[in-house]
């Protein structure tokens, strides 16, 4: 008998049943929609992350303080017994060959004050490289120079948001005077804006030089190093060459550590990946409930079903006709589930990138196949053990049930 | 002489039940050729049943042997016995055995499906079966839709559609009312008569018996009597 013959007879008994079909069919649906929803988020906020990242800037290294020789991108530790200085960061300037740009990040927070408002914003004190290293744009005037920085000037560059608040629709902020912690800094330029990473307003950041930074926040370090390389195959060679210069500068102590982007990267991508599986792993348990359904209700029918196991067996149906009749009618009812599930989650996909544009939210040709293969595996899965049962039957006996 | 439809020496079937063993048959000696018409009788609890599935392919026997058309059960596999019951045999059971949501001619068609026959072929023949039964006109009504005898009609249909040697029609009128049982046993005679069809009916049932040409009678697992009927009128 052909396989044509099975699925045909499959859909004569689902179209006997239907609403018992649908109700079947259910528990695949929803497992494969899970499924699909979770693991398609999960890829689009990993894939939303990484383009972020990409968007800081590229073949950048960061140096922190203290030393770590295991795996993975940790923020600097604040307690390091011997930090960072600008003494490195010229060091990195004047012998780092394969670099192509060092600023210094002296990171902090303070109160901003223009007349009589206030506003809390994270202060980051910089070199004149920082700029085109994080692949900033200016709105208006310019960057913090290396006269800034080399003189402790109170210049400061702010985000969109910050003229927003602070100066509002008035005229121009550049030349104008803010006070930080109540030192007053003149703005010299206004960045581009660039909207939010993360959640984290982008545009609502000050940039002063490094130099007037340790000044505000009385510190002699800086919070860590930003390098770059210059291009993409130089960076493993950049690295090298920042730890012996450093080590070197620094008394042959290497106590600092060299993160690439790259480090960044895969740690983001781990992270999320353990994330997109576990979300998966768990939208598999209703796949699996789905499963134990289709088991169930086709058990239920087979026991139904038994006179007419008997009449077929008895008009020349084979053993294999039986237990495909009921392997084939468990894998179509499972599709159907999973085809259903997977158009609802297209269309939930559809409408969560409607109403998140942000995220690059899609139903990827990986996850469809994903989500035929699962429900024909649990098809098969939950429909072999009924059959097998079907197919056992003695024909006398399936003739004889009552 | 031509091969017997149905040959079977010595034959018996005992069942093991745990430590019980149970001979349903006792050694059957008995030959059917071609394009008779007969009846097996006999209480409950004498073997009729037994030798009815041994004869129908359903079962094997666990001694002596048993030839349909001279084919030998005893060297078949299940799947040879499924096949040989899909073309050999046609059943008619007692209460029906429709499949409930299909059509007669659906229902009719189902052995020619197991026969690997396309779709056309099996339309054509399932409704040349109907007709052969005078249900042309009922061809798309599900069984729900027919009247009991109707509905026996459709199995003889059905049993029919393969052109098997043997018609084996187990208590055929035990689930219809007189007249309407009457109408069976007398469409199995004119298929005997018209068309030559071997007809055998299982029945507890002496008045139905004796309308066929040949009464067997079975008690415990032996053949009692084997008797030719003297006058069949209907």
């Amino acid at each position: 008998m052909s396989l044509f013959e099975h699925l045909s007879i499959a859909f004569d008994s689902i179209r006997a049943n239907p609403v018992r079909t649908f109700l079947t069919t259910l528990g695949v649906l929803i497992g494969v929609f899970s499924v699909i929803l979770l693991v398609g988020l999960g890829d689009a906020v990993r894939a939303y992350v990484l383009e972020t990242f990409a968007g800081v800037g590229s073949n950048l290294l960061q140096i922190n303080a203290g030393r770590q020789e295991t795996r993975g991108f940790r923020p600097s530790s604040g307690t390091t017994k011997n930090k960072l200085t600008m003494r490195d960061v010229e060091v990195l300037e004047r012998r780092g060959f394969m670099l192509d740009g060092v600023s210094p990040i002296v990171l902090g927070s303070g109160e901003l004050r223009v007349a009589e408002l206030r506003r809390n914003v994270i202060v980051i004190g910089v070199g004149p490289r920082y700029v085109d290293l994080r692949n900033l744009e200016m709105g208006r005037g310019r960057f913090i120079d290396e006269d800034d920085v080399d003189h402790f000037r109170r210049s400061v560059v702010i985000g969109q948001t910050i003229v927003q608040e602070l100066f509002g629709d008035k005229a121009s902020p550049l030349g104008q005077t803010i006070y930080i912690a109540s030192t007053p800094f003149r703005v010299v330029g206004v960045t581009k804006k660039k909207g939010k990473t993360f959640g984290f307003d982008m545009d609502d950041l000050a940039f002063v030089p490094a130099t007037s930074a340790q000044d505000l926040f009385d510190v002699e370090t800086v919070t860590h190093i930003l390098a770059r390389a210059k291009d993409r195959n130089t960076v493993d060679p950049a690295i090298a060459e920042v730890k012996d210069v450093l080590a070197d500068a620094r008394g042959g102590e290497a106590d600092f550590t060299v993160f690439s982007q790259d480090d960044m990267m895969d740690m983001v991508n781990n992270i999320m990946g353990t994330l997109t599986f576990f979300l998966g792993a768990i939208a598999s348990i209703s796949l699996l409930v789905g499963g134990i359904g289709i088991m169930n209700i086709m058990l239920v029918s087979v026991k139904e079903r038994t006179r007419e196991i008997g009449v077929r067996r008895a008009v020349g149906a084979r053993w294999a006709d039986i237990l495909l009749q009921f392997l084939v009618e468990a894998v179509v009812v499972s599709l159907i589930g999973g085809l259903l599930g997977l158009g609802l989650g297209f269309v939930t996909i559809r409408i969560v990138a409607y109403f998140q544009p942000d995220l690059p939210v899609a139903l990827s040709l990986s996850n469809v196949a994903m989500a035929i293969g699962f429900s024909l595996a649990v098809g098969v899965l939950s429909g072999v053990f009924p059959a097998l049962r079907a197919a056992d039957l003695d024909p006398v006996d399936a003739l004889r049930y009552e | 002489m031509s091969t017997p439809v149905i040959a079977l020496s010595g034959a018996s079937r005992v069942y093991e039940m745990g430590a019980e063993r149970i001979e349903a048959l006792r050694g059957v000696d008995l030959e059917v050729a071609s394009g008779e018409f007969l009846a097996i009788v006999g209480p409950s609890g004498s073997g009729k049943s037994t030798l009815m599935n041994v004869i129908g392919c359903l079962d094997r026997p666990t001694g002596g042997a048993y030839a349909i058309d001279g084919i030998d059960v005893r060297d078949l596999d299940d799947d040879a016995l499924a096949d040989l019951r899909n073309k050999k045999i046609g059943f008619v059971f007692q209460s029906f055995n429709l499949l409930p949501r299909q059509t007669a001619i659906d229902n009719v068609s189902l052995p020619l499906r197991y026969a690997g026959v396309s779709r056309r072929e099996r339309r054509r023949a399932a409704e040349a079966a109907l007709a052969r039964v005078d249900l042309a006109d009922r061809m798309d009504h599900r069984p729900d839709q027919l009247s009991g005898g109707q509905k026996q009609r459709v199995a003889i249909a059905r049993a029919l559609v393969t052109n098997p040697s043997l018609l084996l029609a187990d208590e055929p009128t035990g689930a219809l009312d007189q007249k309407t049982g009457n109408e069976i046993i007398a469409l199995f005679e004119r298929l005997n008569a018209d068309a030559g069809v071997t007809v055998l009916i299982v029945t507890h049932d002496r008045e139905v018996a004796q309308k066929t040409k040949r009464t067997i009678t079975i008690v415990d697992g032996r053949i009692a009597s084997d008797e030719a009927n003297v006058e069949v009128s209907a």
